[in-house]
């Protein structure tokens, strides 16, 4: 579009761009805040009440959590289950979508339906509680693992992206004298790494913030990922309801320590976001649209 | 005639071979099929087909195939329990509250961005609003804590900078929806742009071209031109929302539930954890989730007939 030079046309891009603007700061300062917060003393806290840049520097609050080996465990936990998780599910998710991509495969349209329909029906918490239950995965890390190892709608996304490479490609790749996994795993997969990045993106992070499941299917707090634990330290110990359930002789924990702790589970996802941000919108709208 | 008769027979003979050997063509397409149809059959048809036990008194030691038929006892209970009504009420105005307040954010904030003409301002400010989207309930719920806590928040630091009373934000059943709807704006609005971005960059710029002939300012081509080029979109979109008609989020509303704001927080999904997990009711819990599939699945079905009358593709 030709810039509008008129008065009100410059008028409405100055509008226009300091709400946006606005909305961006709303979005972005709470963060800052309690990064700020986490990296300065309490009493500097108390006083300031909201930091943006300490002027304090201090680690108590990392000191503090740290002391104990609590969120190390968990931590541990949650890098495990991501990466096995993530791992997992993009080669289930992978295969499928491969097999679901090719149009000569015979059935395909019906399995296709049997996977939409679970995007709009579903047997809900219970009847699914039971049947991990049954299977014996209760207490057991893979129980944050298997049950929600595809999605339905990364299946999608993927499959859509397999149909978009030349069926030349695999063609000539058969004539070559490879097979349906020598197809997939040199020539479709390397093809599709916009999709593969994506897509693991967004099943690393789901994993990341495993939560319902660990509170369904882990009784023991030992096993807890960092998810769980930090609800128990910030929600819980801010919302009085389920206070009993912390030791009524430890303090609730002060301010520093709770956005120390948020910090740390925020951490991975804002390492991994800039790199695979430039992937994302695109593979996002492939889905989305298509799908 | 016996030999038209051995003809007949014979014509679907090869077809059912073709067949065969095409199945066998692509065998191991079917073996990598396999893992994911477990996976479908046993977390996803297999619970659908548990739902049953909304039929039964459930008992988990007799199991599925002893426990004892019950008919529609539990969803007799279920509409006649003064609490049922109660959750349904709350579920439903979250839902309300969703689609009123929710829903447009991402279609006006990406009308206003699609305005901004510097590429750099506009990447920018599509890395700083995806960016939540990201983040757990748990961290967007505990962020909001730290700040909304009357206990030296900021939130509350401002109101009494200003002359305002503190409001106790968590523990006060009037905050809860308002709380509750701005969380769920602060994590999604800015990532429910992207579906609408990319419709509105696949518009032909010749159109914009020809309504500023005509004298269009900028407000009106955005009447004219850009809303009615994604109305398909739009329509999709809210479609997929109504689906989602019960899907209010368990974990949000679970980590906000207390026992002082309980009355209005209490949803569907949290109601089935309560009373099933916590307390052991597997058939009343469960014919309650029955309850919100099923209209779920009513309720996008009929959406998506809608959105057909109305000339538009629908979903499927």
């Amino acid at each position: 579009m030709v810039e509008d030079k008129t008065l009100s046309g410059r008028l409405f891009q100055i509008v226009n761009f300091t709400l946006l603007a606005i909305i961006a700061l709303v979005t972005v300062l709470p963060f800052l805040h309690v990064v700020a917060g986490s990296f300065t003393t309490s009493a500097e806290m108390a006083v300031k009440k909201f930091i943006l840049v300490p002027t304090i520097w201090s680690l108590d609050a990392y000191k503090f959590i740290f002391s104990t080996d609590t969120i190390f465990r968990a931590m541990a936990v949650s890098s495990g289950v991501t990466l096995f998780g993530t791992a997992f599910s993009m080669f289930t998710t992978a295969l499928m979508a491969y097999g679901l991509s090719r149009r000569d495969l015979d059935g395909r349209k019906a399995i296709m339906f049997l996977v939409v329909f679970t995007m709009l029906f579903s047997g809900g918490l219970i009847p699914t509680f039971l049947v991990v239950k049954e299977m014996g995965l209760i207490n057991s890390y893979a129980a944050l693992v298997i049950p929600s190892a595809i999605s339905a709608f990364n299946l999608i996304i993927m499959k859509n992206f397999f149909q978009n490479i030349p069926e030349g490609l695999e063609e000539s790749a058969k004539i070559d004298g490879c097979n349906d996994f020598g197809i997939l795993f040199r020539i479709v997969l390397p093809l599709s790494m916009p999709a593969i990045a994506t897509i693991s993106l967004f099943y690393a992070v789901t994993y990341w913030n495993t939560y319902l499941s660990a509170i369904l299917y882990l009784d023991d707090s030992a096993k807890w990922p960092i998810q769980v634990l930090l609800r128990q330290i910030v929600v819980l110990a801010s919302g009085m309801d389920y206070s009993s359930n912390l030791d009524a002789a430890v303090p609730p924990p002060d301010q520093t320590v709770k956005m120390a702790v948020i910090v740390v589970a925020t951490l991975p996802i804002l390492i991994v976001y800039p790199f695979l941000q430039k992937h994302f919108s695109k593979g996002a709208m492939l889905g989305s649209i298509k799908g | 005639m016996q030999e038209t008769v051995i003809q007949q027979a014979r014509v679907p003979q090869p077809r059912t071979s073709e067949l065969k050997k095409r199945l066998w063509k692509n065998k191991l397409l079917y073996v990598m099929l396999l893992p994911g149809i477990f996976y479908f059959i046993i977390f996803k048809y297999i619970p659908m087909f548990g739902l049953t036990i909304a039929f039964q008194d459930y008992k988990p030691f007799k199991g599925f195939g002893g426990s004892e038929w019950v008919g529609f006892k539990h969803f007799e209970r279920l509409f006649t329990e003064p609490d049922f009504l109660n959750i349904l009420t709350n579920t439903l105005l979250l839902f309300g509250m969703n689609l009123l307040f929710y829903f447009p954010v991402p279609i006006i904030l990406a009308l206003m961005l699609n305005e901004v003409r510097t590429s750099f301002f506009k990447r920018t400010f599509q890395t700083l609003v995806y960016l939540p989207h990201f983040m757990s309930w748990v961290i967007i719920v505990s962020i909001s804590f730290v700040m909304l806590t009357s206990d030296g928040g900021i939130v509350n630091e401002l109101l009494v900078y200003f002359g305002f009373e503190k409001i106790n934000f968590l523990l006060s059943p009037e905050w809860f929806r308002p709380t509750y709807i701005l969380q769920v704006i602060w994590r999604e609005a800015g990532w429910g742009t992207i579906i609408y971005l990319a419709a509105i960059a696949s518009v032909d710029p010749g159109l914009y071209e020809a309504a500023r002939m005509d004298g269009a300012g900028r407000l009106r081509q955005v009447w004219h031109i850009t809303l009615p080029a994604i109305r398909s979109v739009i329509i999709i979109l809210l479609i997929l929302k109504i689906g989602d008609v019960l899907e209010l989020g368990f974990e949000h509303v679970y980590l906000l539930i207390n026992s002082m704001n309980r009355d209005v927080a209490e949803i569907i999904d949290t109601y089935v954890y309560t009373a099933g997990l916590r307390q052991g009711q597997f058939s009343y819990s469960t014919a309650i989730g029955f309850f919100k599939s099923f209209i779920g699945l009513v309720l996008v079905m009929g959406a998506n007939r809608l959105a057909k009358k109305m000339g538009e593709e629908g979903v499927y």
